[in-house]
Formats: structure tokens, sequence, C-alpha cells
């Protein structure tokens, strides 16, 4: 147990270094890998394929495994549905992250920046999700 | 299209990225688990039994990385050029966005496209033409 907090917690800074070091805690520099039209920033393609290159090996490795290193349960998505819920989700999201330039581990990790924009953002973001769950609660009592 | 030199970043942003996919392939093969930042989050919202001490454990980490990474070396500058009202219907349209459609560009973006998830490719075609879409309209029809 002791040994996977630790590891949650490493993962979880790597993860939020990963992002300031490849420029995503920058939301112009987003908005300018997003504006096809006006002066282009290719950035974001460099960041996705460094981490595609290693996802794509450790996940090949993760799928032939039955457990993880730890012995523990290893827990692949079984969804395979593509629907509408998917993507007017993508939709939104895709909208959000196109207006402010962050979306949620960026935010996150400007807000430890102490950016008083990023905490704005973390907070409605925050609100959104809530609003989410209080309406998937109310459908499925309907 | 007209390159941005000044800004483009490749080395930093390979580098960047890499970190991310070495945090991503630790946690599915250490911990057994999708890095998926609006999921892990949305999951604290409540948090159920038995299931958010993990949550927790990683966005401790999340937030620790900007402090730590400040020790070493100094951030660089960013621009947030959105207005507060903006950056409001922004964060709403994210945090209901990516819980409606079950992830962000971590979860769908990273991890699904490394596992070849056909659901996640749709997913990422679909919020990157959202994102290209709103910051045509916002930068070149209503500016």
């Amino acid at each position: 147990m002791t040994q996977a907090r630790i590891s949650e917690f490493v993962v979880g800074l790597l993860f939020g270094i990963g992002l300031i070091v490849s420029g995503m805690t920058d939301p112009g520099k987003v908005l300018g890998f997003l504006d096809l039209a006006g002066l282009w920033d290719p950035s974001l393609a460099f960041v996705m394929g460094g981490a595609v290159m290693i996802g794509l090996v450790a996940f090949t490795v993760a799928k032939k495994r039955s457990a993880t290193l730890l012995g523990g349960v290893l827990q692949l998505p079984k969804s395979t549905v593509i629907d509408k819920r998917l993507v007017i989700g993508s939709l939104l999201f895709g909208a959000g992250w196109g207006l402010a330039g962050f979306c949620p581990g960026p935010a996150l990790v400007s807000l430890a920046m102490g950016q008083s924009k990023a905490l704005l953002f973390v907070a409605a973001m925050l609100a959104g999700m809530k609003i989410f769950t209080a309406l998937e609660r109310r459908n499925a009592k309907a | 299209m007209t390159i941005d030199w000044e800004h483009f970043t490749p080395w930093a942003s390979l580098a960047g990225g890499l970190l991310l996919g070495v945090a991503a392939a630790i946690f599915i093969l250490v911990n057994g688990r999708i890095l998926g930042v609006s999921g892990i989050v949305g999951g604290l919202l409540p948090p159920a039994k038995g299931d958010w001490a993990w949550r927790l454990t990683f966005v401790a980490g999340v937030l620790a990385a900007p402090l730590l990474y400040q020790l070493v070396a100094t951030p660089a500058a960013v621009r947030i050029d959105a207005e507060p009202v903006m950056i409001v219907v922004a964060g709403l349209l994210v945090g209901i966005g990516t819980r409606y459609g079950s992830g962000c560009t971590s979860g769908h973006g990273i991890c699904g496209l490394s596992r070849l998830s056909p659901r996640s490719m749709v997913a990422t075609v679909t919020f990157m033409a959202a994102g290209f879409v709103t910051v045509f309209v916002v930068r070149h029809l209503l500016a």
C-alpha cells in the first residue's frame, strides 16, 4: 500500500514537471498551437509525440500482463462505445480548452504556481464537474 | 500557414512529452491505473469510500511539481490572455465536458492514443477540432 502511495505521488510529480517543461502550463502556447490560421506554434505536437512514444511501449506491455509490478489489479478501460456522450462531451471540453488555453492537468499546476486566473479556472472546472454529477443523479432518478 | 518560430520549442516540448509518457507508463505498470486528470479529480467529487486516497496522492504530486521545479529552475513566463468571465465559462465547459466525455488531454489524448483505443481517438480528434474551431472563431471571426 505504501509503495503504491509513493508511486502515485511520484507519478503526479513527474507529470506536473513534464507539463511545465513541455510548455503546456502556458495557455498562450496552447492557444498558439490551436491557432492554425494565425502564427502557428507546433510545439504541442511534439509534447503529444513524446508522450505517445513512451505510452505505446508501456501499454503494449500492460496489455500482455495480468497484474501490476506490485501485484495489483491492472485496470485497463473496458468501454469501447463511441456514442453521443463521448462526442458531445469532447466538443464541450474542446470549446472550453480553446477559450482559455487550459486543460485540467496544466490548470492544476498553474494553480500551484499561484496564478490567480488558474485558481478561477479550477474553481469553475470543479463546479462544472459537480454540475455533471448532479445532472447524472437527477437523470438516474427520473 | 505561418510558423511562430519565436515561441516554437520542439526540444523542450519533446522532453516534457517524454516525461508525461514516463508518468503514464509508471501509473499503468505500477499502479494499474490510467493517468487521466479529469477522471481522477472528478472521482473526488464527491470522494467514494475506498477510492479516494490514490486520487489525492496523485493530485498532491501534481500540485507539488511546480514547487519542486522552482527549486532548480525558473518556469518560463506564461500568457493568460482570457478575461475572467471567459475563464469561468471555459472552466465550466471543461469540467462538464471532460466528465460527460469521460476524459481529457491526458486520459483520452496520451493514454487513449497509446492504447490505440478507437474510442479515445474519436474523443481526441473531436476535442482538438473543437479547440481549433473555437480559437478560429475567437481570434479571427470575433476579434
